[in-house]
């Protein structure tokens, strides 16, 4: 969602989005992770990527925020990873189309793409009915789990997007 | 002059914020990009379908008035001034001396003949500053030199410096919503009010006071979406009141304001350049497919004078003919799979690299993708199959007739097109 990031920074004094905000999460979510059971719960990225790894499993599966959905608007294109395709983190796996923008979709980590949504090439609609659902994007087999520890949690994500909305 | 960092206001701001307008920078202002009662792709399909209201008030008005104003004019543009009637109006380009490159697109309208010509001249709002040192600069040089009859450049502001406002009314609807918002003591013929021509008009304004009239407004038929439709330049104290009547009066089943992220994909399909990607200094109106906005009198070598006419000129004619020929054209394509978007490669058949795509997104009307870029001179022929490069991935492309979905100008009789 590099596009999407890029759209909302661009109205927010840039200082204060990096000094401030990120340490923060970084920090609340480090923290978070090694003190809580389920240890992965849901996970967001500053560029609006979800990552889902349940506790004690390899494969995570990868889509974009609601938020992200809904600034995008009407998504009428998605652009799949191909499976088997090895991926390090922040690598572009992906792109998401509207009327008005193209985001590219960055993997959160590190590992190798097993499988891709491609109910999204015949209704990529369905990002916007359901972007942390059914609109997911990719499942990913992760090589390296402490990657996930540097994302937000939902509580986290909420606050740092309703900040780059204001 | 207003920037990124303290970007301007039109006179309908806090009106886009009572209609949930999301703001966005858009040459120096605060502009809606799309307001939250319709998505981009709803709000494109309802301007197609019924009308909407665009504010393009961040857009520049000049009025080039006095006995020298037509030759000024022409100096600078290609365009035919001589014979245009008053309240005729037309695209055209300021050009630069010599390499004839567009310095901006404008709308020129004659609002009153010879000896004291009135044009009404209206610019981009990215190139404000740039436009005002160019107009400015070259009437210094032409006033300068006493042959010249003398002309004035005016920025159209009140005596507080509030720019006029500047509306779009655009969509089938659009006549129809303007006659019943007009005043009765305005009396104008929208069905021989024809596309290109430019009125002054009045509305009833319930705000207005006395006889609830408003002060006489300049009506220009068209607009930059292809549908029939009209740009309403208003006194500034008016502008707020203009846009609520014709808003009320219509309802919200009609008229709906739309933002700039609608304006750009009806463009789009309407086949219209945008300066800054479709169009710059370094192209040229004949590389821009725009050798149509040079009339056959303005191509002769005595009335060939505008800026650039030693580069323009000989490219009207091709290589084949003896002329100079361009190099590239901008052209219209449709793109398979992804959406092109600006910058990506075009390449041809074999995977050279042929042109740039400047604009480019997926139609919401036609539900295919198109583009407009420039390729070399040779390739820009309806049906010519080449591909963009999209992430890595080249995706065929056909080149396309523009306008990609048929305008709806009101000729009268005459077949639209």
């Amino acid at each position: 969602m590099a596009a999407v990031a890029r759209t909302l920074t661009r109205s927010l004094p840039r200082a204060a989005f990096r000094a401030n905000a990120q340490p923060t999460f970084r920090f609340a979510a480090a923290k978070q992770f090694s003190m809580s059971a389920r240890a992965l719960e849901k996970r967001y990225t500053e560029d609006h990527e979800w990552i889902d790894l349940p506790s004690g499993q390899s494969i995570a599966t990868v889509g974009i925020s609601t938020y992200a959905a809904k600034a995008l608007g009407d998504v009428v294109y998605v652009e799949l990873p191909t499976v088997d395709t090895e991926v390090t983190l922040g690598d572009s796996i992906g792109a998401v189309e509207s009327v008005k923008s193209a985001s590219d979709i960055l993997t959160p980590v590190t590992g190798k793409v097993v499988e891709a949504n491609s109910a999204l090439e015949e209704q990529p609609s369905t990002i916007n009915k359901s972007p942390e659902g059914d609109g997911w994007v990719a499942k990913i087999e992760v090589t390296n789990a402490a990657e996930l520890e540097g994302l937000m949690d939902e509580a986290a994500y909420k606050s740092f997007s309703e900040e780059a909305d204001s | 002059m207003y920037t990124e960092a303290d970007p301007g206001k039109t006179a309908l701001y806090d009106l886009h914020l009572e209609y949930g307008a999301k703001m966005v920078q858009f040459g120096g202002y605060n502009m809606p990009v799309s307001y939250s009662d319709l998505s981009v792709g709803e709000s494109h399909a309802w301007t197609r379908e019924r009308a909407s209201i665009f504010d393009v008030g961040h857009m520049v008005q000049y009025h080039v008035e006095g006995p020298g104003a037509e030759a000024f004019l022409e100096s600078l543009t290609p365009a035919g001034l001589k014979d245009l009637p008053s309240g005729q109006n037309g695209l055209s380009t300021l050009l630069l001396p010599q390499t004839g490159g567009i310095v901006d697109d404008c709308i020129i309208t004659r609002l009153g003949a010879g000896p004291q010509h009135l044009f009404y001249l209206v610019t981009n709002a990215g190139c404000r500053e740039k436009d005002y040192d160019f107009l400015s600069a070259s009437l210094q040089k032409w006033n300068d030199n006493t042959i010249n009859p003398v002309a004035h450049l005016r920025h159209l502001q009140n005596d507080v410096g509030q720019s006029y406002g500047l509306i779009a009314l655009q969509g089938p609807l659009s006549a129809q919503i303007l006659k019943n918002a007009l005043h009765p003591a305005c009396r104008v013929d929208l069905d021989k009010w024809y596309f290109g021509t430019a009125k002054y008009i009045t509305l009833t304004l319930p705000s207005g006071g006395g006889k609830g009239e408003s002060q006489p407004i300049v009506a220009s038929r068209g607009g930059y979406t292809g549908e029939d439709g009209f740009e309403l330049s208003i006194p500034p104290s008016q502008t707020v009141d203009v846009t609520r009547a014709l808003l009320q009066s219509a309802g919200p089943d009609k008229l709906r304001f739309a933002g700039l992220g609608a304006r750009d994909s009806l463009r789009l399909e309407a086949g219209m350049c945008l300066y800054g990607h479709d169009l710059d200094e370094t192209v040229t109106p004949v590389e821009a497919a725009l050798s149509w906005i040079i009339p056959k009198s303005r191509r002769t070598a005595e009335n060939a004078s505008f800026n650039g006419a030693e580069t323009i000129i000989p490219q009207l004619t091709p290589t084949s003919k003896g002329g100079a020929g361009v190099s590239r054209r901008r052209v219209g394509l449709t793109v398979q799979g992804a959406p092109a978007r600006e910058g990506g490669v075009i390449v041809d058949t074999e995977g050279t690299e042929v042109g740039k795509v400047t604009s480019g997104c997926p139609s919401p009307t036609l539900k295919q993708n198109i583009a407009m870029g420039y390729v070399k001179n040779g390739l820009h022929k309806s049906g010519t199959e080449l591909a963009v490069v999209i992430r890595g991935k080249q995706r065929k492309a056909v080149v396309t007739k523009m306008p990609f979905v048929s305008s709806k100008y009101w000729k009268g009789g005459v077949t639209p097109g």
